[in-house]
């Protein structure tokens, strides 16, 4: 099979992933003037931000005036437990607005205020109500509308495409090597610059709100090229993902349930968010429930409600309610908006959280309250870039969205991600067509190179193994559900390393039935690469930050270790071993910082 | 935990056959996981298309006992216990393998439609003045899937191989009123709409609208208008005589 002629592309720019963040680094790229190609696994418009509910986060300012950037800038980094790269919340903050009205520029309709502008709903940890959307389908009307307007800007798209390794000439990147869906032929891409926008890693956890998409592809590209991930170990449980019936386990239910009103209960009725205020944000939040319920309507007189607590700090008192045994019948707690807004706002606010209920769990939100436990959502962590450009650690390797690192340190805020997707994607797209422009021509790809990865793709028809992939994907989310999920300790982190091993070592002897032509346990069993790789990061980082702090949360070392808020945990690959360190976090400037203490 | 049998469809363009599995089916589980289990335990190679599982990504159509249905929406508890349900591919696009057909033919039209062009900003900071009401139903549009079960079902798509080329479909007449009835757009399509997109070979059998899982009112609230634009610039018969039924919109 190694003298297979492969077929080979050759372009400036390579984007791999077509969600929010990959489809605005295409458009951006090829409005640079350069040859730009765009890589999914899906068909176009399928990327998981389809599924984004909730809103982008953007102060525009339409609701309430007082909104700037830097009250953003200051809630981003307040929620992220002030781990993130702050220069990169400061673009995001500052840039966040013209990404959102150039979306409307694109034709993307979001819900209007009353004198017509762009309507902003209350969300997690955001001060002002800040999130543009549309009822609770944003995500689709933002895909949608940067595929309707990429379609006509002479972007090549491969659909069903799938990368498996990214190429390397010397030190720098320099194109990506991987297969059809549809007939199992293998494809080149050389390319000056290449953009990872591959969105994140939750299919290696059992309860999960993420797409089969979601295996770490892009992590594991950049890790097996040498470039650093950052911040591995903050892996975001969403609180509020369904839990009845078993089969819908983990698909979630917007944060817009709580920014429109609704509130959290236990099985004894009680809001018992207020017992779960931590002190880090005890002088921003409502103490009683008049506080709390008069917030909505009037910002200054009342304190954020509790239900409103980042998304960490509500998945963590879910957990302990449970514990606690006061959870609902089927092992979570109650989300009720139905006592609390008419049905007919309901609908109108929450459609297809509306739909979703009625459909799977014969229950209609309207008149009874919904169960709901955490799911795996959100990587904050991925690959360490430099703020302005996105470039990676390696040459010619660029990366935004999820798959970035730096943006959202300890934990992400609700909203923050499809601003994130589209203020980096547009960096990324312009800084990698700049790089490609200052690059010299073609370059060599070493066939050897081709060769071997070929072989190992192709390992799983041939060996004589006797592992199903399917088995081996459940017992790795099982092991991750388990002993690296919301609450950690040494003793489970190091056992996952273990299993992780044995996991590893079984990965090698799957074996598939079939040939080549649209195989999804040939996919899963190279899917597995991925997630093995980027569930060991997490739990190698997971070990090395020994306190808790945003999502990581160590029941053997519960409190905030100053000495770790200066600090990313850094995974890279050095020969064939996973090496993890500690390094310095980018300093804020005074200016900045002084945002901070005001507020105090 | 009952057990189900299901009959899938498995081949490719040159042919196949029903294979029978029989796999546990517990409560709450919907035509999907039950094609995931038989995947998992029987066929690792079964080709289908899901990303969301949720109604939301519109990746997962198939016939189900006959009906053109989103899998991942689609109930085991709707069908009487023991029945044994029949999963197909859609009927309207070629096969690539089992459950996985070539829906290229719409990304196709799709780039034929020319783009969103909007009128000058309303204010000085660049941005647009709407009422709500009068982006409601362009709104109901835009809620469109892309599961392309309209497409399906569509007789002239589906019985007129020849004709696709003259003929967008009711996915491309929901986007194309939502140009024409976008307030910040400011191209005219009307032309194209008949001539490329072909909305004469419509005759409004609503069977587009029956299965679109958004219940986005294809016929009614799209393709009806459309044919009254065309109209304004064009004679069309059926819709002169829709206009005297109906009474214009
Ligand atoms: S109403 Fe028109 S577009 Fe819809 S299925 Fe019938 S013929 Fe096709
Ligand atoms: S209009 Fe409805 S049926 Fe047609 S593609 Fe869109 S969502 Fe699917
Ligand atoms: S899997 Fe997304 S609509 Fe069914």
């Amino acid at each position: 099979m190694a003298d297979e002629k492969y077929e080979t592309h050759e372009y400036d720019v390579i984007v791999i992933g077509a969600g929010g963040a990959g489809l605005r680094a295409a458009i951006e790229a090829s409005a640079q003037g350069v040859r730009t190609a765009l890589i999914c696994k899906s068909l176009l418009g399928k990327a998981h931000t389809v599924m984004a509910e909730g809103g982008i986060a953007a102060a525009l300012g339409n609701v309430y005036p007082e909104d700037n950037w830097q009250v953003h800038f200051r809630d981003t980094m307040r929620g992220g437990k002030m781990l993130n790269n702050w220069r990169m919340a400061q673009l995001h903050a500052q840039e966040a607005p013209a990404r959102v009205v150039e979306l409307e520029a694109w034709g993307a309709l979001f819900d209007r205020t009353k004198d017509g502008r762009i309507l902003q709903r209350d969300f997690g940890g955001h001060r002002y109500a800040r999130l543009a959307h549309v009822g609770d389908r944003t995500g689709l009307e933002m895909i949608r509308t940067l595929q309707q307007h990429a379609v006509h800007k002479g972007i090549d798209v491969f659909m069903e495409c799938t990368i498996v390794r990214l190429l390397k000439e010397g030190e720098r990147a320099c194109g990506a090597f991987g297969y059809w869906r549809e007939t199992g032929r293998f494809v080149v891409f050389k390319a000056k610059a290449v953009v990872l926008a591959t969105g994140g890693i939750g299919k290696a956890w059992k309860i999960t709100s993420n797409s089969w998409e979601y295996t770490g592809d892009g992590h594991a590209l950049a890790y097996g090229v040498g470039a650093d991930l950052i911040d591995m170990e903050f892996v975001q449980f969403h609180p509020t993902g369904m839990v009845w019936p078993p089969s819908v386990r983990g698909i979630l239910v917007t944060e817009g349930v709580r920014g429109d009103g609704g509130t959290l209960k236990n099985a004894l009725g009680e809001r018992f968010m207020f017992n779960y205020i931590p002190e880090f944000f005890r002088a921003e939040t409502a103490e009683t429930e008049a506080e709390a319920d008069g917030w909505y309507t009037d910002k200054k007189k009342n304190r954020r409600t509790p239900d409103l607590l980042p998304r960490d700090e509500v998945a963590r008192a879910i957990v302990a309610e449970i514990k606690a045994g006061r959870g609902s019948p089927h092992g979570g707690v109650f989300l009720d908006i139905a006592s609390r807004r008419d049905p007919e706002t309901i609908k109108r606010r929450l459609p297809s959280m509306y739909h979703q209920f009625k459909e799977l769990a014969d229950v209609d939100i309207t008149k009874q309250p919904m169960e709901v436990g955490p799911t795996c959502h959100y990587a904050m962590g991925g690959v360490r870039v430099d703020a302005d450009t996105t470039a990676a650690t390696v040459p010619g390797l660029f990366a935004a969205g999820e798959v970035a690192g730096g943006m959202h340190g300890a934990n992400r805020l609700g909203g923050n991600s499809l601003s994130d997707l589209v203020v980096f994607g547009r960096r990324a797209g312009l800084y990698a067509a700049e790089y490609a422009k200052r690059s010299p021509g073609s370059f060599t790809v070493d066939a050897g190179q081709l060769g071997a990865i070929a072989r190992e793709c192709l390992e799983p028809f041939e060996r004589g193994g006797d592992e199903n992939p399917y088995t081996v994907h459940r017992d790795l989310q099982e092991c991750m559900q388990i002993l690296v999920g919301i609450i950690r300790n040494e003793g489970e982190l190091k056992k996952a390393l273990e299993e992780l091993a044995v996991l590893r070592e079984r990965q090698g002897r799957v074996r598939v039935a079939g040939n080549r032509q649209y195989n999804p346990g040939w996919h899963l069993a190279m899917d597995l690469h991925s997630m093995l790789t980027v569930s060991e990061a997490v739990a190698r980082a997971a070990l090395e930050r020994k306190e808790s702090r945003g999502a990581h949360t160590r029941e053997d070392y519960p409190r905030m270790d100053p000495t770790f808020g200066k600090v990313n945990v850094v995974v890279r690959r050095v020969g064939d071993a996973m090496s993890v360190s500690q390094e310095p976090l980018p300093q804020m400037p005074d200016d900045l910082r002084r945002l901070f203490e005001e507020s105090k | 935990m009952a057990d189900v049998t299901v009959r899938v469809w498995r081949g490719n363009a040159q042919g196949g056959a029903f294979h029978e599995y029989r796999v546990p089916v517990e409560e709450g589980m919907v035509v999907l996981d039950v094609l995931h289990r038989i995947q998992a335990i029987h066929a690792n190679d079964l080709a289908l298309r899901w990303n969301c599982k949720a109604g939301k990504c519109g990746s997962c159509g198939a016939e189900v006992n006959g009906h053109p249905r989103l899998t991942c929406m689609t109930r085991m508890n709707i069908f009487t216990p023991g029945e044994t349900i029949t999963v197909a591919p859609m009927k309207t696009f070629p096969i690539i393998k089992d459950l996985v057909t070539d829906v290229s033919f719409n990304f196709q039209v799709a780039k034929k439609i020319p783009a969103f062009q909007s009128r000058p900003p309303d204010a000085p900071d660049g941005s647009w003045r709407m009422m709500q009401e009068d982006i409601d139903r362009v709104q109901e549009f835009r809620k469109c899937i892309e599961c392309f079960l309209c497409q399906n079902v569509c007789h002239v798509i589906r019985d007129h191989e020849g004709k696709k080329q003259h003929f967008a479909g009711p996915r491309f007449f929901v986007r194309l009123a939502e140009l024409e009835m976008h307030p910040l757009d400011t191209g005219t399509r009307t032309g194209l709409v008949k001539e490329f997109a072909g909305i004469g070979l419509c005759n409004i059998t609503k069977c587009c609208t029956e299965v679109c899982p958004e219940h986005i009112r294809i016929t009614d609230n799209a393709i009806i208008p459309l044919k009254e634009r065309v109209v304004d610039e064009h004679y069309d018969p059926v819709v002169w005589l829709l206009r005297k039924v109906l009474g214009k919109r």
